[in-house]
């Protein structure tokens, strides 16, 4: 891969200046670092950790849904689920693309996922109690997602950006039929009601807090800023989240369980509660009601996979042979 | 395909290009892994073209790309630079020729 990849030799100490301000200056220019470029080595591993950590809640996150495509109520929905997760997929993929311009390995990366010593994000490690949890999650979870990832579109790191757009474009499907499905469970019984009420209720502090800690105790913000990599704070995305959202939860009948939410005339914005921080913590740390299985899953996934790719790269190599030895022959 | 990767079993990395429709150019829109070729043109339809993105793919092994080298102020391209007579807009004609 040495032809298109990164090259890390110059980032030590004997960095020549002109290629630091040279980066410097495509900042602050607003133009995009791309693979081949002289990059310092913080910049380098925020970004391989950011968009690892990405990658992995994409592949993780198509695990909660997953497990309702047997039992999706119709044909059409299970069509529909079908390939929202096949897009988590294909997003996950993208992204590992993305780290592997930096430098990261695919395969590096998958076993750090395993060991846990990379994260995903804190929300999948929820249960989905009911087939109305897929619909909240697409409203909630993907809505939430897609404020993240609108202004990641102009992130200074060229591949990321890029597979942002990609990702952004898919994103407002997988919102819309959360929401499409939700409003058909509302038309329904009173039952169905109460499954889409309770749906939201567990499901809206959790969606919170998918935008991280509070901006003063969130260490490594201030740099991503800086560096352009990060466009917006965690509270003000938060924020945004809320007030696109609020109206949305009108129309459709629900409530959302937080009694300090309301209208601000002064701040045009919703006021709204505190997210349990430690709760938020202690799903990071391991500690959330998934955190075990989601990750048993995927090990298992891998490990029952081994043959395949083993196969594959067998089989490869057989044909290789064969075209190479028909060539002679 | 890398010695790491060689020793745990992965799968070389391929780079992907898309024709979006005829009359365009193939573009590149990233990479993936795949053990042979065959196998990098399915992935890279069921991975880059889920929604009609495309009507013909490529894909080459990353490595059997040559890049010149990643240094904007490389040498490489000196020779385009001190050409403006290569741009039309290097040559004054009168406003009152038609047509040019």
């Amino acid at each position: 891969m040495a032809a298109l990849q990164t090259d890390s030799t110059t980032a030590a100490d004997g960095t020549p200046p002109d290629l630091a301000q040279r980066f410097d200056d495509t900042i602050a220019r607003d133009q995009r670092i791309e693979p081949r470029d002289w990059m310092p080595d913080g910049y380098r591993k925020t970004l391989i950790r950011q968009v690892a950590q990405h990658a992995h809640s994409e592949i993780i996150g198509m695990q909660p849904e997953g497990e309702w495509i047997t039992r999706a109520p119709s044909l059409r929905r299970k069509a529909i689920l079908f390939a929202k997760v096949q897009d988590e997929a294909g997003h996950g993929l993208y992204l590992y693309s993305a780290a592997e311009t930096l430098g990261a390995d695919r395969t590096d990366l998958t076993e750090r996922l395993l060991e846990g010593r990379q994260k995903y994000s804190s929300i999948f490690n929820y249960p989905t109690l009911s087939f109305a949890d897929v619909g909240v999650i697409g409203w909630f979870v993907d809505g939430a997602a897609i404020c993240n990832q609108v202004p990641l579109c102009r992130s200074s790191y060229g591949p990321y950006a890029r597979a942002m757009v990609r990702i952004c474009k898919e994103e407002s499907f997988h919102q819309r039929q959360g929401y499409e499905l939700l409003m058909t469970m509302m038309r329904g019984t009173d039952a169905q009601r109460e499954m889409v009420q309770d749906a939201v209720n567990r499901w809206w502090w959790p969606s919170l807090m998918m935008f991280g800690p509070p901006d003063d105790s969130s260490p490594n913000s201030a740099q991503s800023m800086a560096w352009k990599i990060k466009r917006h704070s965690n509270d003000e995305l938060r924020q945004r989240f809320v007030d696109m959202t609020v109206p949305q939860a009108e129309k459709l009948g629900v409530t959302l369980p937080d009694p300090e939410l309301r209208w601000n005339e002064e701040r045009g914005r919703h006021d709204f509660g505190t997210p349990d921080w430690d709760e938020l913590m202690r799903v990071i740390k391991g500690d959330g009601p998934c955190n075990t299985e989601r990750i048993e899953r995927r090990r298992a996934a891998h490990e029952e996979g081994a043959w395949v790719r083993e196969a594959a790269v067998a089989h490869a190599a057989k044909q290789a042979a064969e075209k190479q030895n028909g060539a002679v022959a | 395909m890398s010695d790491t990767q060689a020793k745990k079993g992965g799968w070389p990395l391929y780079e992907v290009f898309v024709r979006g429709k005829r009359g365009l150019n193939h573009v590149h829109v990233g990479s993936l892994h795949a053990a042979d070729d065959r196998m990098a043109l399915t992935h890279a339809r069921d991975l880059y073209t889920r929604r009609n993105e495309g009507v013909s793919i490529w894909v080459v092994r990353s490595e059997n790309i040559a890049a010149s080298t990643r240094d904007e102020k490389d040498p490489f391209f000196d020779p385009s630079a001190d050409k403006v007579y290569r741009h039309p807009t290097f040559y004054d004609i009168p406003d009152d020729v038609p047509h040019i």
